[in-house]
């Protein structure tokens, strides 16, 4: 559903991702992880043409991004994102952050949004709060909003930039409980993050990324049961943060 | 030793003298404040749109208008257009037309600071839904950078009610006009120049008054 090829940028000279190439099969669970600065979240953010690649080609559900004639706005419509400081709009309550881009984008009727926001509003388990302003809430409950949020648009793909990296450690829980279902339920996502629990327990690959290369892409079962195999630097990523 | 007698200010004075004069001061404020904003947010938007084609004409005509003291582009503008357009305009709607076209050019920095002080994040938020980028900014930067703007425009429509009082260049009647005719007619100059200072005074004191009430109520909670 998702493929990279050869995908390759620069921060003026600075380059940041080297020839990623890797592909996304629809329901499969993709874990990217890495030390900071090895480009995975700027990765992740190509995928959805959030940051442009100057080299190489991506396409998702076979819409190539490279082609100056994709309606970016309409592709991104259909690809979920969650950010690491969830990025809820704080001028718009609960109910307007999950109708905004309905109605705005998909062209949905106030109530059509209402009853579609309000049902992942609800798997989520914030359905009262959906009066709230994003500032009364939790960190964890704004996460499960953006999710909520991502969800009602109907994405083929959900993408995850370290969802749980700038959560009180309380309420990282909360948050991948619901990734789990998600993944659970055949959602096809891509999740950049540290949580090799998370990784174990639902991913089916895993991609190590380091200095803006993919330096594994692997099986979940092989990644994690046959370490011996791996390059240098996931051992050593591997060991301090399973040493945790 | 200068002796005060201001029983000559009476509600009759104030009609026939002032009450003109303010109330074109207040307009004047509020249409340059409005079409300031409007005409700044489109110099703003294109400043900071990267595009040069934009980005260049906005700059200098920013750094232009900041550059020059208001009461030359009123009195040149005053002067300039009844020979570009064959006849005069008026000292009314000249001034509004300049005081907008000046507005706008502080107003614009100010919209700016706005934009930019609305987190990447967000932006990225809005275009991740699959927002315009037009969308984008009248749904979800805009109202948040309008919000953290609401006391500098304020302070700045201040400033304007204040800068209106320079159209006396080409003879608009205005509130400091209004005090300058009747102190003439009433023969008490220096008593109504005093008046007038403590006018400006009084609305301007409020209003900043009122600016401090504002700047609490709508503070974004993050």
């Amino acid at each position: 559903m998702i493929e990279l090829r050869n995908v390759s940028k620069w921060y003026g000279s600075f380059q940041v991702l080297t020839d990623c190439t890797t592909s996304i099969e629809k329901g499969e669970v993709v874990v990217i992880c890495g030390p900071s600065g090895s480009g995975k979240s700027t990765l992740i953010k190509t995928i959805n043409a959030l940051e442009p690649f100057q080299q190489g080609e991506i396409s998702v559900d076979g819409i190539n991004l490279h082609d100056p004639k994709t309606n970016l706005s309409k592709l991104r419509a259909r690809v979920g994102m969650v950010f690491q400081h969830f990025e809820l709009f704080p001028h718009l309550s609960v109910t307007e952050n999950l109708t905004l881009a309905q109605m705005k984008v998909l062209g949905r009727s106030a109530d059509e949004a209402n009853t579609h926001g309000l049902r992942y509003l609800e798997r989520v388990g914030l359905l009262a709060q959906k009066d709230k302003f994003p500032g009364q809430l939790s960190g964890g409950q704004q996460q499960r909003v953006a999710i909520a949020r991502a969800l009602s648009m109907d994405p083929i793909v959900m993408l995850f930039d370290e969802p749980t990296s700038a959560l009180d450690p309380e309420m990282v829980g909360e948050v991948l409980d619901v990734m789990v279902k998600l993944a659970n339920e055949g959602m096809t996502m891509c999740c950049v993050t540290h949580e090799m629990g998370f990784a174990r327990k639902v991913s089916h690959r895993v991609i190590f990324m380091d200095q803006g290369r993919i330096v594994e892409d692997c099986s979940k079962a092989e990644f994690f049961d046959k370490p011996e195999a791996r390059s240098p630097r996931a051992k050593e990523f591997l060991s301090k943060i399973l040493a945790n | 030793m200068l002796s005060l007698d201001l029983s000559f200010y009476n509600w009759e004075l104030f009609t026939n003298y002032i009450l003109k004069g303010l109330l074109f001061s207040v307009q004047l404020t509020v249409i340059a404040t409005v079409g300031g904003i409007v005409v700044g947010t489109f110099l703003a938007l294109m400043r900071l749109s990267e595009k040069p084609a934009l980005v260049y004409p906005a700059t200098f005509y920013v750094n232009t208008m900041r550059s020059i003291p208001l009461v030359m582009v009123i009195l040149w503008f005053f002067l300039l257009i009844p020979i570009l357009i064959g006849r005069p305009i008026g000292a009314d709607l000249s001034a509004t037309i300049t005081f907008i076209a000046f507005e706008a050019a502080f107003f614009s920095e100010i919209v700016r600071a706005g934009i930019q002080s609305v987190p990447k994040g967000q932006v990225y938020a809005g275009e991740a839904l699959g927002m315009t980028y037009g969308q984008n900014m009248r749904l979800v930067v805009l109202p948040q950078a309008f919000r953290n703007m609401i006391p500098v425009f304020m302070t700045q429509t201040i400033i304007l009610f204040q800068d209106t009082s320079l159209v006396y260049a080409i003879g608009a009647y205005d509130l400091l006009k209004g005090f300058e005719i009747a102190g003439k007619n009433y023969g008490r100059p220096i008593e109504t120049y005093i008046l007038a200072a403590a006018t400006y005074f009084i609305i301007c004191f409020s209003l900043s008054k009122a600016v401090r009430a504002i700047q609490a109520k709508v503070a974004i909670i993050r």
